[in-house]
């Protein structure tokens, strides 16, 4: 059981990975709010709120944002429970826990006592909170971002923003080899799973480990051989070109103003 | 090692930005050189296996699992600027498809994971190896070394860059507003986590892979350009030179390192004893820089040259041995086939 368990879950994980990136360009050409807006004003105006997140320094600041990131969601036709799932799983859980200690070693004003001892500090309390608050806020504004921008928009508005195209042509093609190798190599655990009868020790396990992961190395290092012969007997000569079709609408602007007030109001507020 | 958003704070985030785009520079620079029009299929193809690499389950003992980066072995496959730039696109794409650390902390993350994992790795694995054979245990140790030491080491910056969270940025009354834990805390956990767990598998994962490199491909580990310049090692000093700079920021954890108490320390940490060994042996080696500062200078001064001056003895001591065992190696440079061209580092 053991050996084939070890199979199963890079099994799972792999095809979870593969699932998981699918299933947002699945709802990113999915008619909603944000799915209707210019890639360009959405990493802008989405990175403005990150970073508006970051400065926040009020509890009440905070949970708004959150409240606001569930209404996009919600105006972008995201199922919420997919939403919270994909938001709250792991990182801010992971978070939460980290953040247990703090509320009782933060030195400050008692805010439980148990037997006349401070057990609880006030500020220990507000830490945690703004931790995991702050993780969930930011991390819900990367993951709307993802759901409602097609990866080749995201590209183009990267290339916009000036990024060097060398790193935004990697980018783009690290994308797709991702999926061809995250193929085969589960098809190479899928191959060793059929092949299994019976149990295998940690030790033969990890040895295949490294034997699939060399191969899958070398076979990399083949690909990217071909690629490269096969780009440049398609006229490649260093130099990447893109075709973006990025336009800006009316909305577009609409949606830029509102960000901006939205993220001035909320500093503002933030400052009270 | 993968900081989210919200563990530090914008300042942090920004500075380690303007920290890394120095070393993304020159690595795009070096990496065209050497791999010319190959760089973007090349670079591609190597993040994404890099990426499946570290999505990859390590049985360990008692049935549970774990994960590796793998960034040494990537250093040690393309070269260490090639590296840089393709753990850099890894992290970029695990920030954005999966949350997997931060988009504000993606220049720290980078920093941390992209720049001093694969240059320390690849550092490290040179010094040990020089002059060895391609298929030499001396190269599967200096790989396992490097991945080890790499990994610690971006644990270590990891580590003080979110310790130093709760020093700076707190309100009034003394909430911290990032990251709460302090150096004192910060540093520990992080490094006991790695030094024990992840380490190790950090070195496994790289050792089973580079002993079968050896093994079948080794024409992928002695891919290198023959030596021409040893001239551009000036980057890895400057590199070294930026963090021993950098080392005052210690002074701002009050207490001592983990392990490292005097023994008036260890009495007020709880131990009613003094193990008897350290009562002795304490005071026996006459340090010639007691508690790295320098008699009648200011304390950063004194930590900045005590930096300078051990990383100088550490950098001796490995280019004496370098030297000893290259001097018995066999002699290197045999043609590679079908390798890759490669950032000599």
């Amino acid at each position: 059981m053991k050996g084939e368990g070890f199979l199963t879950r890079n099994i799972s994980a792999l095809t979870r990975a593969m699932e998981s990136i699918l299933l947002s360009e699945d709802l990113a050409r999915a008619p909603g709010l944000l799915q209707g807006l210019d890639a360009r004003i959405k990493v802008v105006t989405f990175l403005l709120f990150i970073v508006t997140v970051g400065l926040a320094k009020s509890l009440p600041v905070l949970g708004g944002i959150c409240l606001l990131v569930l209404a996009l969601a919600f105006l972008s036709r995201i199922p919420l429970g997919f939403f919270l799932k994909r938001v709250m799983l792991f990182i801010p859980i992971f978070t939460a826990v980290i953040a247990i200690p703090a509320l009782f070693i933060t030195p400050g004003d008692s805010l439980v006592t148990i037997a006349g001892k401070t057990v609880i500090t006030e500020q220990g309390a507000r830490t945690a909170g703004l931790l995991v608050l702050r993780v969930v806020d930011s991390l819900s504004f990367g993951v709307l971002l993802m759901l409602t921008t097609p990866w080749t928009r995201l590209l183009g508005a990267l290339r916009w923003l000036r990024l060097p195209s060398l790193f935004v042509a990697i980018l783009s093609m690290t994308y797709r080899y991702i999926f061809l190798l995250l193929h085969t190599a589960n098809n190479m655990f899928m191959a060793r799973r059929s092949r299994t009868v019976g149990r295998l020790s940690g030790g033969e396990n990890r040895r295949w480990l490294g034997r699939t992961l060399t191969t899958t190395l070398a076979k990399s290092h083949h690909l990217s051989e071909e690629i490269y012969l096969a780009m440049l007997s398609r006229g490649y000569r260093g130099e990447v070109l893109a075709l973006d079709n990025l336009s800006l609408r009316r909305r577009d602007f609409f949606w830029g103003a509102f960000a901006l007030v939205a993220a001035s109001v909320l500093l503002w507020l933030n400052l009270q | 090692m993968h900081i989210p958003d919200g563990y530090i704070s914008p300042a942090t985030a920004g500075t380690m930005y303007a920290l890394t785009v120095p070393f993304w520079y020159v690595a795009s620079r070096r990496v065209r050189q050497a791999l010319t029009q190959r760089t973007v299929p090349v670079l591609a193809v190597f993040a994404a296996f890099s990426f499946i690499l570290q999505m990859f389950n390590v049985p360990l003992p008692g049935g549970t699992t774990g994960h590796a980066v793998g960034g040494t072995l990537l250093a040690i496959v393309l070269g260490p600027w090639a590296a840089v730039l393709g753990i850099t696109v890894v992290l970029a794409i695990q920030a954005l498809f999966f949350g997997d650390g931060g988009i504000l902390a993606l220049g720290a993350n980078c920093f941390n994971m992209a720049v001093v994992l694969p240059l320390v790795g690849y550092f490290v694995y040179k010094v040990v190896s020089s002059g060895s054979e391609a298929t030499s245990s001396r190269r599967l140790l200096a790989a396992v070394m490097g991945s080890y030491m790499a990994i610690n080491v971006a644990a270590f910056f990891t580590a003080l860059e979110l310790g130093v969270q709760p020093h700076f940025f707190h309100t009034a009354d003394g909430t911290p507003l990032y990251a709460p834990y302090g150096l004192n805390e910060a540093l520990p956990a992080m490094m006991g986590g790695h030094l024990i767990i992840a380490g190790p598998i950090e070195a496994l994962v790289t050792g089973l892979v580079f002993a079968y490199l050896q093994r079948s491909h080794s024409s992928l580990i002695m891919a290198e350009a023959p030596r021409k310049s040893e001239g551009k090692l000036w980057l890895l000093w400057g590199a070294l030179a930026l963090v021993a700079f950098a080392t005052p920021l210690g002074l701002l954890a009050s207490g001592t390192a983990w392990g490292e108490w005097a023994s008036e320390e260890l009495k007020g940490l709880g131990l009613g004893f003094i193990p008897r060994g350290l009562e002795r042996f304490e005071g026996w080696w006459p340090a010639p820089v007691p508690d790295y500062g320098w008699p009648k200078m200011g304390a950063v001064i004194g930590y900045i040259l005590s930096a300078f001056v051990g990383v100088a003895l550490v950098a001796f001591l490995c280019w004496g041995v370098g030297r000893r065992l290259s001097r018995r190696g066999l002699p290197r440079g045999e043609p590679s086939l079908g390798g890759l061209p490669k950032d000599e580092g």
